[in-house]
């Protein structure tokens, strides 16, 4: 194994480590608690009329169950 | 400021037109399987020529007007904004067309590049490319002038389509023009089939899977009225989806020349895929908790968890499929196209046709198609002709595959070839019916659209007022 290799694989390593840290990084990113209203808000947007406003009859706690957001 | 609906209007309509259109090319070639006849001698009827102009319509123009229509729909509503640059939208319309009319007739006269998915000839795959680009910029424009601050996952998987896409359309239609209609690709030997299945696989993943993700995460909450089961995993669905599926090409070269490794890699990585793709599934399902008894009234909703259970069953079947020993027995029988058919009947066509007849009675200013009656018998009508495709396709490929495989004590093979296709000839019979009673469904949908949409005078709708939650204070 010549120095090129070592230093590609070193390279692929380091690649390959970084991205599992950044996809759990999103992951707590998403989970963490000051996220929750913001995602609140925006679950409900395919729910508004065109007006924006969200029809009476539409359930808005069903994520808010799911996410751990009460009403 | 109003809405743009125009342009959304213009592809819903070709949307149900091009689907009648390429399922019924669909029909015609899966009758000449079973009867060879029915090509007439007339080349350009031949099997080889329909099955390009099939796949390219179905995919390209009903999945394509679906996918660019719906989506021109949602980053105007979640974005509280009317569309950038209105007449380049136009464009977008019309180039599209024009495309599709091009494929419509070069593919029949025999103008191919011979790559699956990708068989449009290199003048076509420049207009592509314009189009393309035009459509990008109005849909990142409009997101970039939105006036709420937060992008709603939807446009996150109509934005990862539209990236995707524009990278496999270049990649893999790199090529030398010889003249106006002929021209030879830039790679060769196992190059060539990787880079044309690196393009194939992925067509699947982000041209018939995110961006119909997209409208899962529009419509599904809005038909159910209420919100998707978890944003949050809707966000980890998202970057783990477009993560592992750039990697999941090589199973389509199972013992090919193909390296041996890199089919492992391709194997493993559809493996993996499971999990972001029964994550999506289980949030776009579990967005009905709650909302269940919806399905005794709603057939549109019917249409939508239909859609999901097939997006289930069929990304499960895939990663079953690409592990190799399994693959040798499925591969190059009929078994895939059932699994192709369950996708993309059960999964794309049922979410599109669940997703417009949520969306065309909005853009009239109503809640529900003309006739939710027809919406029924269409919903029954489309099922009953899946069940009917993919079982007997299943149940011919397996033979086949058990058939092609069986050998003699003196090492000689049990059947010959004609034997094979002879004994799949009813399942191409039963294939044809389910394909029919599909195509049948179409029509009913099509005038349903003209006495809900096309009968009533267009209208404009006023923008929302820009949103405020989530900005940066």
């Amino acid at each position: 194994m010549n120095l090129t290799d070592l230093n590609m694989d070193l390279v692929r390593g380091i690649l390959m480590v970084g991205l599992i840290i950044a996809f759990l990084g999103m992951w707590a990113w998403a989970w963490s608690g000051k996220r929750k209203e913001v995602f609140h808000e925006a679950s409900m947007l395919p729910l508004e009329e065109d007006n924006g406003q969200i029809p009476q009859e539409s359930d808005s706690r069903g994520n808010g169950k799911k996410d751990g957001i009460e009403e | 400021m109003t809405y743009n609906d125009k342009v959304v209007r213009q592809f819903v309509v070709m949307t149900v037109i091009w689907g009648i259109v390429g399922m019924l090319v669909g029909v015609i070639i899966a009758a000449q399987l079973w009867l060879p006849q029915l090509n007439f001698d007339i080349p350009w009827l031949s099997y080889g020529r329909l099955r390009p102009l099939h796949t390219n319509a179905v995919i390209f123009a009903f999945g394509g007007c679906a996918l660019i229509g719906t989506s021109l729909y949602v980053v105007q509503r979640t974005c509280h904004v009317r569309l950038f640059a209105g007449g380049l939208a136009s464009f977008v319309f019309w180039g599209w067309q024009l495309v599709i009319l091009s494929a419509a007739v070069s593919l029949p006269l025999g103008f191919t590049q011979g790559k699956e998915y990708a068989e449009l000839e290199w003048p076509i795959d420049l207009l592509i490319t314009v189009v393309w680009v035009a459509y990008a910029v109005v849909f990142f424009g409009t997101i970039v002038k939105r006036r709420v601050s937060h992008i709603y996952v939807a446009n996150w998987f109509y934005a990862a389509f539209i990236l995707t896409i524009a990278l496999l359309h270049i990649v893999n239609n790199l090529s030398l023009p010889v003249n106006a209609f002929k021209s030879y690709g830039i790679y060769t030997g196992a190059v060539d089939a990787m880079v044309q299945w690196w393009y194939g696989h992925n067509a699947v993943g982000f041209f018939l899977t995110a961006g119909f993700l997209a409208m899962m995460y529009y419509f599904v909450p809005k038909q159910a009225e209420g919100p998707v089961y978890s944003y949050r995993l809707s966000i980890v669905h998202f970057w783990a989806l477009i993560g592992v599926y750039m990697w999941a090409g090589p199973h389509h070269l199972h013992y090919t020349a193909l390296p041996d490794w890199v089919q492992s890699i391709g194997m493993v990585f559809s493996l993996i895929l499971l999990a972001p793709s029964w994550g999506g599934m289980i949030n776009g399902v579990m967005t009905l908790s709650g909302h269940w008894h919806k399905l005794r009234t709603d057939p549109v909703l019917k249409f939508m968890i239909v859609a999901l259970s097939f997006y289930g069953m069929s990304t499960f079947e895939g990663p079953m499929m690409s592990i190799k020993t399994v693959n040798a027995l499925s591969h190059y029988t009929d078994w895939t196209i059932g699994h192709v058919h369950s996708g993309a009947l059960g999964w794309v066509a049922m979410m599109t046709i669940g997703s417009l007849y949520s969306l065309i009675p909005r853009l009239v200013g109503e809640k529900t198609m003309h006739s939710v009656k027809a919406v029924d018998m269409h919903f029954w009508i489309a099922t009953i002709g899946i069940v009917l495709y993919i079982t007997s396709m299943w149940i011919a490929g397996v033979m086949q595959g058990l058939m092609w495989r069986a050998f003699n004590d003196d090492g000689t093979l049990t059947y010959t070839f004609i034997e094979t296709i002879a004994a799949t000839k009813p399942y191409y019979v039963i294939r044809l019916l389910g394909g029919l009673l599909f195509l049948s469904g179409m029509f009913i949908m099509l005038w349903n659209l003209w006495k809900t949409m096309l009968q009533r005078p267009a209208q404009e709708f006023a923008a929302a007022e820009p949103a405020h939650w989530g900005e940066q204070r």
